[in-house]
């Protein structure tokens, strides 16, 4: 069980988060023309990285917060923390 | 039966105390302190049971978790469990238990025909041979398979134990109470860390219950039981015997299984079987041991051959004999220890020793004693089937490929020792490295991943004064970093005997024009030529030898095969061992109860349970419930002798006709505040929301960002800056979830807040005909009239005192009402609703008529919504606002969504108007067609419509717009039934909702 430390709560454990998807992808702005295969790649294409990756968690159980995690997908070791608009 | 191997005076047991059991239905006696394996033992009985493959008789291997043979069937307090180890079973008055895997009985094994079809099981047989044909498998091969394979029973009854889980957080944990394990807890505990010792057996102390060393100036066990005496008295210590700690996860955190009522004959009322906890330690010292190699030599798998260091153990701990003759066989110095041992008990032993003639302090003190020892000697082959009777033996050469003479010994056990394997289990599940070290022929832990560090013999150390100095410093070092204090304990002087160094051999060449079964893994019957057989077809990886022949898998994980078989591997392919490398360690290291994993989450407790305010109420009023998520909703109210059916009816009946009330506290409910609010729905939902007035509720349908409809409710503004949202009851997490997503990392500019209030409200949805005069005689002061709370209207008031929240909207196509007030209140609100609305013939109606209401109404539901349909499949096309954009709009341009012939929600009528139609029925063209027949679409829900009284079902199928009219199908292959239906509108009565306005 993974130990994460929320940038609002500390160091917590895994049960109290869900996991929230890659957080390298942005949404397009609203009202903007894009093509299929940009609307596609928001919403289907992920990359299923072998190594650290960027990542959304959601403390649901906690302070109800979204905020990123740079995770090692295979080793599980977190490097860090940031709130959603740090930037690493 | 007397104890005939029982010796008078050695051992930790309590010769005071007897204790009576049963194996086999026989009666026997022990004494308290014994396992199941010693008391048998010491009634002379070592066979136990049958071996998984061949039925081949089996007895003792080891005195602990190492023994890969013993399991049996245990009855305790009238349950039968299955899988015990009968080493690690402490004895307990009553206890009773079974050999397993044969049939009739363990003495004689039908199943043990395999043994003599042995040639025609080889390695790989069951995936060569029951590969065809293909229609065998379910009725031939399968149930054979079944039959033939596993060990013990699994009981069909409930677990009538309780097991528990604990969550606990430590400076150190420490597994194991050997010397290193005492040691370190010592150290680090005397320097102020927080200490958790855990130890598997029984007794503390490890190594030191059976060697013979001097520590200080006490032996080797009193000192350690003088400082596990004085760890248990510090605060700061907790002391686990009888605890296991068996996986090593992520972020170091380790699970360990503590035993607590297992030695006893039945757990008392407040005191679990078992307690799973999870540990969450700053830093972990792994002090898990070592076990003993065997040897590897024909037929080494006969009852009465096991480990040197187990009849060491089973004679100083249990004061037990595992022999009166017996050979001793090894390839180091610690076998002798067993053997002086034996002499110093009045046994003369015969050491065979693989080494040329050599001396050490051990070596000395044997001859000193006149033990025989036969230096450059092996064993070939061990006599006897249910018992050894003689061992075949032999001078081996010098490069150990050949053997002399075979002579004949007579014996009645082989103590085997192939030097030490560190246990290193914990440390390779920790993510840390292994390496292979040529000093000891065996892999250690190399670079740690996780803050661990392994000491003593599990680090490849068998020195006692070195182990305690490592031991020491580590100790103090880890905790040092942690409590930041200096109190340094000196390290005791040890006296121990020198060992000299131990021979890199472990398998006995077979004898000319012999074919021997020489076994490397007992439990699973994978034996040298089973090895050979894999790499001669072409399997190199090791991970894939273990699969394809067994070695290492079940319940003994290869903790005394594991090495044997990468040495054969090595030495056939002519590679060195860390080349082939070692399989993956993965928890647990020991079985562990799927009641403990499951701890006190069944039944009721598997999942919170959430009831509304107006519950007592219900059950009161003959009310069954049905889950709805982790809600208890009331199913319908029962009235004398009605089922489901009769009552639901009624009820729907009743608001059609009358009004009925309604539980509907469960809806989620999302309180949306703040100058940005309206623009924020305007995003969320598909349709236009920036022009809702205060005191007006919408209705609104938010998709996911691929288009697929999300959720459905009804939004009211409360006042400028504050919106009360409801969501369906299953999904309201979700939705809160993605509400906060949006605002918090999309549109962070956007100044709005979310908060969930579905617990601070309690609702009740009042819906009939009757409603309105209901509603008036509830609120006296309000105008309830048409206009003066139209369709859509919203009201602050108060009932008879109490804060009330009125909205006028409907789920059941009836002029209808939804009162909110404070959770608090919801009772009182309840019990006023239906004592006024008795003149009006209310009656309460629960989900099962609710259901039906919706349905014939053609209003959409979970069902509908089932995360694989649009809004145009649900016929939500006019809520799909063309001047803004809104989550998921653009994937509505997608070609396959507005495909003409796309699923549409339409209306199903049986033609015999009696027949319902099953949920999840199959719409077809033609019911007779050729199979696999095409599919339209499903029957997403059904119920009896009460207002033509016939059955109405929701079905989603292909071009549903032009099928209106149509004779087809319902299909249902697992109720058997082929209903031939016309397809309606959905919206099936009052398609113009004039009811609602009204």
């Amino acid at each position: 069980m993974l130990y994460i430390k929320c940038p609002y709560c500390g160091i917590r454990a895994q049960t109290e988060f869900a996991y929230g998807g890659d957080a390298t992808v942005k949404r397009p702005e609203l009202n903007k023309e894009i093509t299929d295969k940009e609307w596609d790649e928001f919403v289907y294409l992920r990359k299923s990285l072998r190594g650290k990756h960027l990542e959304f968690w959601h403390h649901i159980s906690g302070c109800r917060q979204w905020f990123k995690v740079q995770r090692d997908t295979t080793t599980h070791e977190i490097f860090k923390t940031l709130k959603p608009h740090e930037e690493l | 039966m007397s104890q005939n191997f029982r010796l008078e005076k050695e051992g930790l047991i309590n010769r005071s105390k007897k204790i009576s059991f049963k194996f086999n239905g026989k009666s026997f006696f022990g004494y308290e302190g014994d396992t199941l394996a010693s008391a048998l033992i010491a009634n002379g009985v070592h066979l136990v049971g049958r071996s998984f493959k061949y039925h081949r008789p089996r007895g003792f291997f080891g005195a602990g978790v190492d023994d890969p043979y013993a399991l049996v069937q245990l009855i305790r307090n009238n349950e039968s469990i299955p899988n015990v180890k009968a080493t690690e079973q402490e004895l307990f008055e009553g206890l009773e238990a079974k050999s397993v895997n044969c049939w009739p009985n363990v003495n004689f094994d039908i199943g043990g025909i395999n043994n003599f079809l042995r040639i025609f099981l080889p390695a790989g047989f069951y995936y060569k041979t029951f590969m065809w044909p293909k229609s065998f498998w379910y009725k031939i091969y399968e149930p054979f398979i079944r039959k033939a394979a596993g060990f013990g029973v699994v009981s069909h009854e409930p677990d009538k134990e309780r097991y528990e889980h604990k969550y606990e957080y430590c400076d150190l944990l420490i597994t194991g109470s050997g010397p290193s394990g005492i040691a370190s807890a010592y150290s680090a505990a005397k320097n102020g860390a927080k200490v958790i010792l855990a130890e598997d057996k029984p007794r503390f102390g490890g190594s030191l219950l059976t060697s013979d060393v001097n520590i200080g100036n006490e032996s080797g066990k009193e000192w350690a039981d003088k400082i596990i005496t004085e760890l248990k008295s510090m605060p700061n210590v907790v002391v686990k015997n009888r605890a296991q700690v068996f996986g090593y996860y992520d972020h170091n955190m380790l699970v360990m299984s503590e035993r607590l009522t297992e030695h006893l004959p039945k757990s008392d009322k407040f005191t679990p079987k078992q307690k799973l906890w999870y540990i969450r330690a700053k830093e972990v010292v792994i002090s898990s041991g070592s076990i003993e190699r065997p040897l590897v030599f024909g037929n080494n798998d006969t009852p009465g051959v096991l480990l040197s260091s187990a009849a060491k153990e089973y004679m100083k701990v249990y004061g037990v004999l595992v022999g009166k003759k017996p050979i001793i066989f090894t390839n180091n110095d610690s076998a002798y220890e067993t053997a002086i041992e034996f002499k110093k008990n009045g046994i003369d032993p015969v050491v065979l020793d693989s080494r040329k003639e050599l001396s050490s302090d051990l070596i000395n003190e044997a001859k000193n004693l006149n033990i025989k020892i036969k230096f450059e000697h092996v064993v070939v082959n061990a006599n006897g089937y249910r018992k050894v009777k003689s061992a075949d033996i032999a001078k081996i050469s010098d490069d150990k490929t050949a053997i002399g003479k075979v002579e004949k010994i007579e014996c009645d056990c082989i103590c085997v020792s192939g030097f030490w394997t560190p246990t290193i289990h914990l440390a390779s599940q920790s993510g840390g490295k292994t390496k292979f070290s040529k000093e000891i022929d065996a892999f250690l832990p190399d670079k740690s991943k996780q803050n661990e560090t392994t000491v003593g013999s599990a680090n490849g150390i068998f020195n006692l004064q070195d182990t305690l100095n490592n031991s020491f410093e580590v100790g103090y070092n880890l905790s040092n970093k942690i409590t930041k204090k200096e109190n340094k304990q000196s390290t005791p002087t040890v006296v121990e005997k020198k060992s000299s160094k131990h021979d890199k051999f472990w398998c006995v060449p077979l004898p000319e024009g012999k074919k021997y079964k020489r076994f490397l893994d007992f439990q699973n019957d994978v034996s040298v030529s089973d090895i050979e057989i894999a790499l001669k077809e072409g399997y190199r990886s090791i991970e894939h030898v273990k699969r394809y022949t067994t070695l290492g898998m079940a319940t003994d994980q290869g903790k005394t095969s594991n090495l044997n078989g990468l040495q054969l591997v090595s030495n056939i392919e002519n590679k060195v061992v860390p080349e082939v490398g070692h399989t993956t360690f993965r928890p647990p290291y020991t079985p562990v109860s799927i009641g403990a994993i499951v701890g006190r989450e069944i039944g009721k407790h598997s999942k919170p349970l959430r009831k509304s305010p107006m519950h007592s109420w219900h059950e009161n009023n003959n009310a069954v419930f049905v889950d709805a998520g982790l809600w208890l909703r009331p199913r319908y109210y029962k009235r004398g002798n009605e089922n489901l059916f009769d009552a639901s009816k009624r009820e729907a009946m009743n608001v059609r006709k009358n009004v009925g009330v309604c539980d509907v506290t469960t809806l989620g409910k999302i309180d949306v505040k703040g100058p940005d609010a309206a623009e924020f729905l305007n995003r969320v939902y598909t349709n236009a929301w920036l022009k809702l007035p205060v005191g007006k509720a919408r209705y609104g349908v938010m998709l996911r960002e691929d288009g697929i409809v999300m959720d459905d409710g009804t939004t009211t503004r409360v006042s400028e800056n504050h919106y009360h949202m409801t969501t369906t009851t299953a999904q309201a997490a979700n939705v809160l979830s993605h509400l906060e997503y949006y605002l918090q990392i999309v549109w962070p500019e956007l100044n709005v807040n979310v908060v969930s209030t579905t617990e601070q409200w309690a609702g009740a949805a009042i819906a009939g005909p009757k409603s309105r005069d209901l509603l008036q005689k509830l609120f006296p002061d309000l105008d309830c009239s048409n206009e003066g709370l139209p369709f859509m209207g919203f009201v602050e008031t108060k009932l008879f005192g109490v804060y009330a929240r009125i909205f006028r909207i409907s789920f059941s196509g009836e002029l209808a009402y939804e009162v909110n007030v404070e959770s608090n209140n919801g009772n009182f609100m309840w019990e006023k609703i239906i004592e006024i609305g008795e003149e009006y013939k209310i009656q309460p109606y629960g989900t099962e008529a609710l259901s039906t209401l919706r349905i014939e109404m053609g209003h959409v539901a979970g069902s509908e919504l089932d995360g694989r349909t649009t809004p145009y499949d649900n016929s939500l096309e006019g809520l799909l606002s063309k001047k803004k954009d809104f989550i998921g709009k653009r994937s509505l341009q997608k070609e396959a969504f507005i495909a003409s012939k796309r699923e549409k929600i339409v209306g199903v009528v049986p033609l015999d108007k009696k027949t319902s139609i099953p949920e999840g029925s199959y719409i077809v063209r033609d019911a007779n067609s050729k199979l696999p027949i095409p599919k339209l679409g499903h029957v997403s829900a059904s119920c009896w419509s009460v207002e033509y009284d016939n059955p109405f079902s929701l079905a989603i199928i292909k071009d549903g717009k032009n099928m209106i009219g149509q004779k087809l199908f319902a299909l249902s292959p697992l109720k058997n039934k082929s209903i031939p239906v016309e397809i309606v509108s959905s919206h099936y009565v009052d398609p113009k909702g004039e009811r609602v306005r009204s």
